[in-house]
């Protein structure tokens, strides 16, 4: 099987699905002549059109909104904030319209919209364009959250993103665009809302998605060295939350570790600790950890700005405190 | 037309009851055989059942009171039927709410209760900290979380630990038990209703009534082989029991025999007209005599089917009245428990109460050689204000003839 970036993987599923329906659209600050800030639509508009491939204003609002307009009136626009500080400038557009306009109007109408949105900090583009603000958007119901780990899952998400009548944030993290996975040849489909065991253990159960999957299966590796085997646990989409493999795992492990690199207080972490014990009081061995971004605005300063963000160390530092 | 509910006198020695539920609340519809309202005796709690249908105007008396036999205590009319309480029971009279059948409020602990968030499911005493996991492991493993080591932070007890504990079990588990008395704790819980009457009514027999006994060994081979015959004949669902034999017997002797048919009521001796026999049963927490009204008039078969039938609805918590109440004898019986013999205590008004042991093989004489005997030790207790001992052992004499020739019960 053929190793591909993410960047790679998130490409083909657009131009797939491009290739596939025709009412697949792109709106965008840059996504067409320039081929997007991170050059996931290089190519895109010489080929697709400017109809399809379209450049917007610098107005965030603009873009949610004329994109719900177009899902309204039977297209599936793929919108794309070029990073998620941004959606906070089309929150409205977002929480009030695309999240709610399905049930406010009793069902006469669904929103099948993707908003692409690029989160993460540790590239020295200060605290406002740094943040990982993933559980503000999976708060709201109405809306789907989805943010793959790995090539594979990205590209596969991507494509059930785009065939979901539902609206969908589609959260991508800047510094996994480098990294490599397997992706196969052949069309294939992951599901939205379903957990996966992305390495088997025994000992504890790492829970994690995006960006601090990986970051988890490298703490994985190096426990493994001394002789700790970790399950890891990809939560890859946040609303629907799949609690399935995280309490499978956390059943044989009886301890577990929450990853994410968002902040701790009423984070991802939190809202799956609770959900294991309340759903697997009866297995729990230790009190469970979370790992997490300190809980400040992240510095400029690199160095500052690394101490910040939760790191392989932090893991296999909470990893040892659950054991 | 409106219709007074008055409380029933449901035994006997009845004079008061107590009302502890309303079942049916004012303004319902009540239809014929509705319960309409709970009734405590110093026998049971029994259900008062609608003669008539209407919808319930009014309580009379609040739950909790006591009420004497007679008193009016609901009127059931016509739906909008207007009714004028006063001229239809005049004046009711001032009632005392007795503080028993409040619902039992706890009383304070011998030791201190379980919070609600500890279910009893672990006995985890104060001090130990052990993971939700270890604890439900250790309950499955029937472990006491006292006798393991905790190496977790701070001591706590944790899976491994556990684990530890389940490979080690056979010999840990014994020495466990023997280190810690102090996990075991007693408990403290309210008296149930049953409880509480059953105390109350044998304390006062056994402090008022002077008891005598009188013990004879009967030959109950004729029985058990009369019985056997009988059974062959009849459907499974009628055979008798032998304490339908026993029931019998004793009725028909009452009968011939009545000084033990009677009470003491102050300075008299009241003669009962009727032989009403009455059988202890063991239910949930406590017993219940069920009695056989007319028991000298009636067959055996109607005896056996009438007992079968009041003990099912006794065990079942679904007593009625009729069941309970009136008895002039009781028979106790334990056969079935293999105890040699027994001595019951004597249950007021009644004269006297029969305890019937097991049949038993044993080494018996006849004709001056050992056989193998089938023998029933039958004990009489009974009340020396009412009989004396040289009474009670002919009575008891003429028990046993009847029983060792037991074909006069199934013709008389």
């Amino acid at each position: 099987m053929a190793l591909k970036t993410m960047r790679e993987a998130i490409s083909e599923a657009l131009w797939e699905e491009m290739e596939r329906d025709e009412r697949v659209i792109i709106m965008g600050e840059e996504v067409g002549v320039w081929g997007g800030t991170y050059a996931v639509t290089k190519g895109f508009h010489d080929h697709f059109g400017p109809e399809r491939v379209c450049d917007t204003p610098i107005a965030e609002g603009v873009i949610v909104g004329a994109a719900n307009g177009a899902a309204l009136a039977g297209l599936r626009p793929v919108a794309e904030m070029m990073t998620i500080n941004f959606a906070f400038l089309a929150m409205d557009q977002i929480v009030n319209h695309s999240a709610k306009l399905h049930t406010m109007f009793g069902g006469q109408m669904t929103v099948p919209i993707v908003i692409r949105a690029v989160g993460g900090g540790g590239r020295q583009l200060g605290a406002t364009h740094s943040q990982t603000p993933d559980v503000a958007f999976a708060h709201f119901p109405g809306l789907k959250v989805v943010s793959p780990g790995t090539p594979h899952d990205a590209k596969g998400l991507l494509k059930s993103a785009i065939r979901s009548i539902d609206p969908v944030m589609f959260i991508e993290n800047a510094t996994l665009y480098q990294v490599r996975g397997e992706v196969p040849e052949e069309e294939y489909l992951e599901p939205i809302g379903v957990s996966k065991i992305q390495r088997a253990g025994s000992d504890v159960t790492l829970i994690s998605y995006s960006k601090m999957l990986q970051t988890s299966l490298q703490a994985a590796e190096s426990l493994a060295g001394e002789g700790i085997e970790a399950e890891v646990v990809d939560l890859r989409t946040l609303r629907p939350l799949d609690m399935g493999a995280v309490v499978d795992s956390f059943k044989r492990t009886n301890r577990a570790v929450i990853v994410e690199e968002g902040w701790r207080s009423y984070g991802v972490g939190a809202e799956v600790a609770a959900r294991l014990y309340e759903e697997a009081f009866d297995y729990v061995d230790a009190p469970i950890r979370r790992v997490a971004q300190r809980e400040v605005p992240l510095p400029y300063n690199r160095e500052l700005e690394q101490q910040m963000l939760p790191n392989m160390y932090d893991v296999i530092e909470a990893v040892k405190g659950v054991l | 037309m409106a219709t007074v509910i008055r409380m029933p006198k449901l035994g006997f020695d009845m004079a008061e009851g107590t009302l502890v539920r309303w079942v049916i609340g004012e303004g319902q519809e009540v239809a014929k055989g509705d319960v309409i309202a709970e009734i405590e005796t110093d026998k049971a709690t029994v259900e008062v059942d609608s003669q008539e249908e209407g919808i319930l105007h009014k309580h009379l008396v609040q739950k909790g009171s006591v009420v004497p036999i007679a008193t009016p205590i609901a009127i059931i009319g016509e739906a909008g039927e207007e009714i004028d309480v006063d001229t239809l029971v005049g004046e009711l009279p001032e009632l005392e709410v007795a503080p028993a059948v409040e619902a039992a409020k706890p009383e304070p602990a011998l030791v201190a209760p379980a919070k609600p968030s500890d279910k009893p499911e672990v006995q985890v005493p104060e001090g130990i900290v052990a993971s939700p996991v270890a604890r439900r492991l250790a309950k499955e493993h029937d472990l006491d979380l006292t006798s393991i080591r905790g190496s977790g932070p701070d001591g706590r007890i944790v899976k491994r630990d556990v684990e530890a504990a389940v490979a080690a079990a056979p010999s840990t588990v014994p020495a466990a038990a023997f280190v810690t008395p102090e996990a075991r704790q007693a408990t403290r819980e309210p008296l149930s209703k049953l409880r509480a009457i059953i105390g109350r009514r044998m304390t006062q027999a056994k402090q008022q009534v002077p008891h005598f006994y009188v013990t004879i060994d009967i030959d109950a081979a004729p029985l058990m082989e009369l019985r056997k015959q009988f059974n062959a004949l009849i459907p499974e669902e009628e055979k008798l029991s032998i304490n339908d034999f026993i029931v019998k017997a004793a009725a028909l002797n009452l009968q011939r025999f009545p000084s033990l048919n009677a009470s003491v009521d102050g300075e008299h001796l009241v003669r009962h007209a009727q032989v009403n026999v009455g059988v202890a049963v063991a239910v949930e927490d406590g017993l219940l005599t069920i009695v056989v009204h007319d028991a000298d008039l009636k067959p055996l078969r109607q005896i056996g089917s009438e007992a079968r039938g009041m003990i099912e609805r006794a065990r079942a918590g679904r007593v009625r009245p009729e069941d309970i109440e009136g008895s002039t004898f009781t028979v106790s019986n334990m056969g079935m428990f293999d105890v040699d013999h027994f001595i019951a205590i004597v249950n007021p008004p009644e004269a006297a109460v029969m305890a019937i042991g097991s049949v038993q093989q044993v080494p018996a004489v006849e004709g001056g050689k050992i056989v193998i005997g089938q023998r029933m030790k039958v004990t009489l207790s009974a009340d020396h204000r009412v009989t004396d001992g040289a009474e009670a052992a002919r009575w008891l004499q003429e028990f046993a003839r009847l029983l060792e020739q037991p074909l006069q019960l199934a013709i008389s």
